[in-house]
């Protein structure tokens, strides 16, 4: 105690603040230090805003072109004596014509074509091989295609839209330029040169092109025809297997452990366990899954199946944190009003309990297929990572053919060399953020919905 | 002393329902209730009363079982509701919460409509064989709730929409719907304003015809006014029971009148 309060001891301690209207020392220093961190946190948000932005641009200028795509058109004359020598339409007989018997008839397709529009390709310094090599090398195996699936068309004339080389392609999207297509050993100015004038004449066209969205992968020389269908289907694939096997279990444990299992060292060991597995790196997960679902037990490697199975095992522990918290979150006064008119601890928690903890755990579970939609590193230690150019069939079998994923696609995808590769992971980029965003709208609507005061 | 006695005799031709003996109850290391002897009669209402902490919530939680939910909580000693023990192993908590209900602190209505919230009890005991029996059943109970004239155009709105006292209201009706013998109330007016809590309070006092009830209170007043048998609970010792009458206005114990002027507390 200081003497002058000692002296005065009834004198209650004031802050002297003097008058109002003038601001002391003491204030002004805390206005200042207020002031000062308002706008720390506005520089954050302001930085974070700015990385979105810069990421989003920079995926979307380099992505959205990946959905469209030039193509040309021609009019292919299915010649019956290269298809079909005995003229029997026997479709066995049909099918033993490989793609190199159909590239003379896109080769006469395109001549004709030329002469047509009245374009010699000889004056742009364009051989007639070069002129065939602007249309994709996926036109033969189209005009295949066609031809098994309607072999009654053989001897007509049909219209069809092939693919544009890579390079053609480029040429419209600005990756490739007539100083760039001087150093290039793929394509020649001519052909550039070749390809407006199809344009002019209306043989050449760009616009919206499904078949990225719908078709496979395709090889490191036809970056054109690549598609992201087979990825589509088989990350659909895993969430299906993640959802009917994380949300039981996960929901399971999770009331388990809220409700019914008694505190002692043993369910103390097991939380602090699944918080430690939502933390291990998911590349654990995937040699786990290698050496138990594959090398143990001996499903195939590639499989959605296996794919969803690690997935689940990484997803498990956010669900069950997710559920446990908004288990915890319905009021005690509930489940005492449950068990206060005679039902059985089940019955509380599936009557009431539950039904109020729905919104909670079905975000939680959503965050989680989302989280796991974009895992990469487990699924290339499983043999996802590989060239798959077959749908997989429809489940329940299709869950055990080679599939591919959407993050993986990405990955794979930026590994080859053509640079018209990066314009279509850019592409699927955009196609797994537009999934991640209606999956977290769906959480958003389902918390929306079914929100309930008490 | 003299005056009494009349009335204590005749509160005693009332059957006894809960005959309590020597009740310990532990919260882990903590005695909570020391040595406590209740009896508590048929038709009859109970009154708890005694400073925060003192362990009337938690002895009235014993009553039905309550206190199973809490891990640490411990309890020994005798409880015989019509003879027989309730902690005795074969006893279903479950069976018993249908025979003793319980009205709680504050209205917790179940997040749904006022027609489930009461035909609740009734489904899971199976008391109703079809959809009007079940009719009825609400009907009853929530006339016996006194909120029947209240509620019966909006039987489909939330429970959670009403009023807080129509809400407690409501809540003793889910509690009587299931046809309790025993009617357990934790201060259930402690939340409510003091139009709902008089509301409520004549409320307890019809449900005397039919039940006996036990309810712990802050309110001494409110003890005084409801009550035929009062309970005073210091420290977790049941410190004084008898008439109600006797307890306010001639107490034995110098700690129960402490209490009642206002000296401790």
């Amino acid at each position: 105690m200081t003497d002058a309060i000692a002296q005065t001891p009834d004198e209650p301690r004031r802050v002297d603040v003097g008058s109002l209207m003038a601001h002391d020392e003491r204030t002004r220093r805390r206005n200042r230090a207020e002031r000062r961190f308002q706008l720390y946190g506005l520089t954050a948000i302001g930085v974070g805003l700015l990385a979105l932005v810069v990421l989003l641009v920079s995926i979307l200028s380099q992505g959205l072109p990946a959905f469209q795509q030039t193509f040309i058109t021609l009019d292919v004359h299915l010649d019956a004596t290269k298809l079909d020598k005995n003229g029997t339409r026997d479709i066995e007989e049909i099918k033993k014509v490989s793609t190199f018997g159909y590239a003379p008839l896109i080769k006469a397709a395109a001549e004709a074509k030329m002469e047509e529009l009245g374009i010699n390709p000889e004056e742009f310094g364009v051989t007639g091989k070069d002129a065939q090599a602007m249309i994709s090398k996926e036109a033969a195996a189209q005009l295949r295609r066609f031809v098994i699936a309607n072999p009654d068309r053989i001897g007509d004339t049909v219209e069809f839209e092939f693919l544009a080389n890579g390079r053609i392609d480029g040429y419209y999207k600005g990756r490739v330029t007539m100083e760039s297509a001087e150093r290039d050993s793929n394509v020649s100015p001519g052909q550039l040169q070749l390809a407006d004038a199809l344009k002019q004449g209306g043989a050449l066209s760009k616009h919206f092109n499904w078949s990225f969205i719908t078709a496979a992968d395709a090889s490191e020389n036809r970056p054109e025809a690549a598609g992201i269908g087979v990825a589509i289907i088989g990350s659909l694939y895993m969430m299906i297997v993640v959802l009917c096997l994380a949300l039981p279990i996960g929901v399971a444990a999770s009331i388990y452990l809220e409700e019914f299992a008694p505190t002692n060292w043993f369910t103390d060991l097991i939380e602090v366990n699944i918080s430690n597995l939502a933390a291990v790196p998911s590349i654990v997960f995937g040699i786990l899954g290698l050496a138990i679902f594959i090398n143990y037990a001996g499903l195939p490697q590639s499989a959605p199946i296996v794919g969803g199975l690690v997935l689940t095992l990484m997803t498990l522990p956010t669900i069950i944190i997710s559920t446990r918290a908004s288990l915890k979150s319905v009021p005690p006064s509930i489940r005492d009003a449950a068990l206060g008119v005679g039902a059985s601890k089940m019955q509380s928690v599936f009557h009431h309990v539950l039904p109020l903890a729905m919104p909670g755990i079905l975000t939680g579970t959503i965050i989680g297929l989302a989280q796991a939609l974009g895992e990469t590193a487990p699924l290339m230690l499983i043999g996802m990572v590989a060239f798959v150019r077959e749908f997989p069939s429809a489940p329940p079998e299709g869950f055990f053919d080679p599939a591919s994923a959407l993050p993986v696609q990405v990955y794979n995808w930026t590994q080859r060399a053509d640079p018209a590769f990066v314009e279509r992971a850019s592409g699927a980029i955009i196609v797994l953020l537009l999934f991640l965003l209606c999956m977290n709208m769906i959480a958003i609507i389902l918390r929306r919905r079914f929100e309930r005061r008490w | 002393m003299n005056d009494m006695r009349p009335v204590e005799r005749a509160v005693d031709t009332n059957e006894i329902k809960f005959d309590c003996k020597d009740c310990q109850v532990y919260y882990g290391e903590k005695h909570a209730i020391i040595d406590v002897d209740v009896k508590i009669e048929d038709k009859t209402v109970t009154a708890f009363i005694g400073p925060s902490g003192c362990g009337k919530s938690t002895f009235l939680r014993c009553l039905n079982r309550m206190n199973d939910t809490i891990d640490i909580c411990r309890v020994e000693g005798q409880f015989l509701l019509d003879g027989e023990e309730i902690y005795d192993k074969r006893v279903d908590p479950v069976q018993l919460r249908a025979k003793v209900g319980m009205v709680f602190q504050r209205p917790n209505p179940f997040p749904k409509s006022i027609y489930d919230n009461i035909a609740y009890g009734p489904r899971i005991h199976g008391l109703a064989k079809n959809k009007a029996e079940l009719d009825e059943i609400v009907e009853k109970s929530l006339r016996r709730g006194a909120i029947w004239d209240e509620v019966k155009d909006r039987l489909d709105a939330p429970g959670t929409g009403l009023s807080g006292g129509q809400q407690q209201r409501l809540c003793i009706a889910r509690a009587v719907a299931t046809e309790p013998e025993v009617l357990l109330m934790d201060e259930p007016c402690s939340a409510l304003d003091p139009i709902a809590t008089s509301q409520v309070e004549e409320l307890i006092d019809e449900l005397r015809e039919n039940y006996s009830v036990v309810i712990v209170t802050h309110s001494m007043q409110q003890a005084a006014r409801v009550s035929q048998k009062t309970a005073f609970f210091h420290l977790g010792n049941l410190v004084e029971f008898g008439e109600t009458g006797q307890i306010f206005t001639n107490p034995k114990d110098p700690r129960t009148e402490s209490y009642i002027t206002g000296r401790i507390g």
